[in-house]
């Protein structure tokens, strides 16, 4: 059994950062899924952080992680907040609906 | 003083035209008479002077332009010739001021047209007093910038506009060789002050130009361009078309620009540049030649129109014609001696005329006239008068100035003379005929106009008949006062000095008593006739008429020359405007200029639009695909 190293990690990271990144575009029925996505992405590169903050003997790295989850935690709840709002308002949350960007 | 004589009627035209709504109306025509008529009291001194002092001088009120060996000056030159077209210009341009308070008072633009006479007096004083070609050509371009208003003054009406933009276009054809001309005096001479020209022709008697691919001699050149300019503002043969529709205007402004003043212009300008002409043997002859085909065609025109003013307007035409070939056959005193009796019973004439439509409430149609001569007695007297002058009936003042044409063309002897005094016979009794015609139609046989009942019709209120009976004075009395001094030129007292150059002095002989005869027999005799055609036996035209109906359509129809100028000049250029217009300009320079460029940007915009789909996860991805290549970009480099 080989042992567990950087690379392993890494690819982790990056396949997880990839599934967040392909569910933003595949993703045509729910606006949740993106933020779901979004997060995902952010948890990679939290695994990415770690692995090398483990690596190269440097804390910062977790500490960056810590703040990261920090910001994530707020910035979902702020996004759900904003898609109940939109709810509330338009009565739908359906990606196909929300074009309103285009004016 | 003499700057007074220019001055007034401009200080006249502003106070009117641009204060004319706050001094009101009455006070516009007051004002404008009252300084025309001051300036022609003026010009009379002057012509005194010029007289009996033998008063010359060229006063200069400023430069004009300085521009390397060009220098033109604003000028008024004061000898025996501009002395003249001085009187002419501002009596009988005072008295149709006095006369439109009268024609003019229904109208409700009278300052407007107060203004405008003044303005026209002005410019056509610039003309004839300038001491160089270029002042020339501003007060040449003036009156028929004025004439243009004029002719459109009525602008609701579609046909006086088109009147007037086809009076001015076909000034621009002759204005267009008249330039031409001015350009080869300055070319050749370096200079455009007459006095400085006019020294150095001889000179140049010898030098031949290539001019589009002709080898002429100069100086025929420098006068067939002039002449070319002649022949658009004074209405001769080709370029004619645009008076007879003048007519459109009101009838004082016929009587001034298109009669007595701005259409004796082009003669001016010939007489003026004699010291020019008579090196041109070519140049004479062909004006000669146009003269007396002008002379004779308009006189046949006239014999069958029906409109009053155009049968007048014809007559003038055809009486700028006699001027012509009179300055044609070298007796350029003569042709002024012409001008100047011309002036006072033509503008009679129409004033006369304006007096007639005046009481049938703006009819011009002879047919619709007749019998009124005793519910217009003054006019008619004056008609008669003013007809009498024009045929040439003894005694009166055309029967001196054309006769002497006729006696001057017979004398000089050579071919083209002989032809124009045979055709001056002729057209001297075509114009008694038809002159007669106007007054016997108009004033006698049976009333015919439907509209008015006769007793309606009613004689023009004094201050119309005034200028009437003034002119009628010189109409009667213009000739037989000034012939000595106008004409005579053989003796020691010569009135016209250097004004006027002859190279060679004009014959003094005597043509046979015959000759002499001839003319005023004929036109004597026309008298009855016309009596007899247009009053007594009235159906005689009409089987003439109905015999000859080739004839009489191609009299009727002008000799066809506006059809034909429509053939050959206006439909084709219309043509041209459209291809221009619709392939050239709209397909062209629309198609790939302004249009174009907003059909691509529109184009360009409706794909960007597609970007702004509105989606989040569209957007996102663009920005992500922009940051990876941003990061690749980075990397890479």
């Amino acid at each position: 059994m080989t042992e567990i190293g950087l690379g392993h990690y890494l690819t982790l990271g990056a396949v997880i950062f990839t599934i967040g990144i392909v569910g933003i575009f595949l993703n045509r029925k729910n606006i949740i899924v993106i933020l779901m996505s979004i997060e995902l992405i952010l948890l990679a590169v939290n695994i990415n952080l770690v692995s090398f903050s483990i690596y190269l003997n440097d804390l910062s790295g977790q500490v960056f992680t810590l703040f990261i989850l920090t910001v994530a935690a707020a910035e979902a709840a702020i996004g759900l907040a904003i898609i109940v709002v939109y709810y509330r308002n338009s009565g739908t949350i359906r990606v196909e609906e929300i074009d309103k960007l285009k004016g | 003083m003499e700057i007074s004589i220019i001055a007034l009627p401009l200080l006249a035209s502003i106070i009117s035209g641009g204060f004319g709504k706050f001094i009101g109306d009455r006070n516009s025509e007051i004002i404008t008479s009252f300084l025309v008529t001051i300036s022609a009291i003026l010009s009379f001194v002057v012509l005194y002077d010029v007289i009996f002092n033998e008063y010359q001088d060229n006063i200069v009120i400023a430069k004009w332009i300085s521009s390397g060996s060009l220098d033109v000056n604003w000028s008024m030159k004061i000898d025996p010739l501009s002395a003249v077209m001085l009187v002419v210009v501002t009596s009988v341009s005072s008295l149709v001021h006095i006369y439109s308070i009268g024609y003019m008072s229904h109208d409700p633009h009278k300052p407007r047209f107060m203004a405008y006479l003044s303005l026209f007096t002005f410019a056509m004083l610039m003309l004839v007093t300038s001491d160089n070609f270029i002042q020339l050509f501003f007060g040449w371009e003036g009156v028929g910038l004025c004439s243009y208003f004029l002719i459109g003054f009525w602008f609701k009406k579609d046909s006086a506009n088109s009147a007037a933009i086809k009076a001015f276009i076909v000034n621009r054809v002759g204005d267009f060789g008249f330039a031409l001309g001015i350009f080869l005096i300055f070319y050749l001479f370096g200079t455009v002050n007459y006095s400085e020209v006019f020294e150095q022709i001889p000179n140049i008697k010898d030098k031949n130009l290539i001019f589009l691919g002709i080898d002429i001699n100069a100086i025929d050149l420098i006068c067939i361009l002039l002449f070319i300019g002649a022949m658009g503002k004074s209405a001769q043969i080709l370029l004619h078309t645009w008076l007879p529709d003048a007519m459109e205007g009101p009838t004082p402004v016929s009587a001034l620009i298109h009669a007595a003043t701005m259409v004796t212009a082009g003669v001016f300008l010939v007489v003026r540049c004699s010291p020019i002409y008579e090196y041109s043997e070519l140049a004479l002859n062909i004006v000669t030649i146009v003269g007396m085909s002008t002379a004779f065609f308009a006189a046949t025109i006239a014999l069958v129109q029906t409109d009053i003013k155009k049968i007048i307007a014809y007559s003038t035409c055809s009486q700028l014609g006699y001027m012509f070939f009179a300055a044609g056959v070298g007796a350029y005193n003569v042709a002024m001696f012409h001008l100047f009796t011309h002036a006072f019973f033509k503008a009679l004439l129409f004033l006369g005329s304006g007096s007639v439509i005046h009481a049938f409430r703006d009819e011009q149609n002879i047919n619709n006239m007749g019998g009124v001569w005793k519910k217009l007695p003054y006019t008619y007297c004056l008609m008669i008068i003013g007809t009498l002058a024009l045929t040439g009936f003894p005694f009166l003042s055309g029967f001196y100035s054309k006769d002497a044409i006729i006696e001057f063309a017979y004398l000089r002897g050579n071919i083209t003379g002989l032809y124009a005094a045979g055709i001056g016979i002729i057209t001297a009794f075509l114009t008694s005929i038809y002159s007669w015609r106007l007054i016997f139609k108009t004033f006698h046989g049976e009333y015919n106009n439907k509209n008015i009942k006769i007793e309606e019709t009613h004689e023009s209120p004094l201050v119309m008949l005034i200028p009437l009976f003034l002119l009628s004075i010189g109409a009667i009395f213009a000739g037989y006062t000034f012939k000595e001094l106008f004409i005579n030129q053989g003796t020691e007292n010569n009135f016209w000095q250097n004004s006027i150059f002859f190279l060679e002095p004009l014959s003094t002989d005597h043509p046979p008593l015959w000759f002499l005869l001839l003319t005023p027999t004929l036109v004597l005799l026309s008298i009855p006739v016309a009596y007899y055609l247009f009053v007594k036996n009235k159906n005689l035209p009409k089987q003439i008429a109905e015999v000859n109906k080739p004839l009489y359509d191609f009299l009727l129809n002008k000799w066809y020359f506006d059809e034909l100028y429509e053939k050959i000049f206006i439909n084709p250029s219309k043509k041209l405007g459209l291809i221009l217009w619709k392939f050239f300009d709209v397909r062209i320079i629309d198609g790939f200029g302004p249009d174009g460029i907003a059909s691509f940007i529109k184009k360009c915009s409706l794909k960007a639009n597609k970007f702004q789909s509105g989606f989040i996860y569209q957007y996102a991805f663009v920005m992500l695909v922009g940051f990876s290549a941003l990061l690749t970009f980075l990397i890479v480099k």
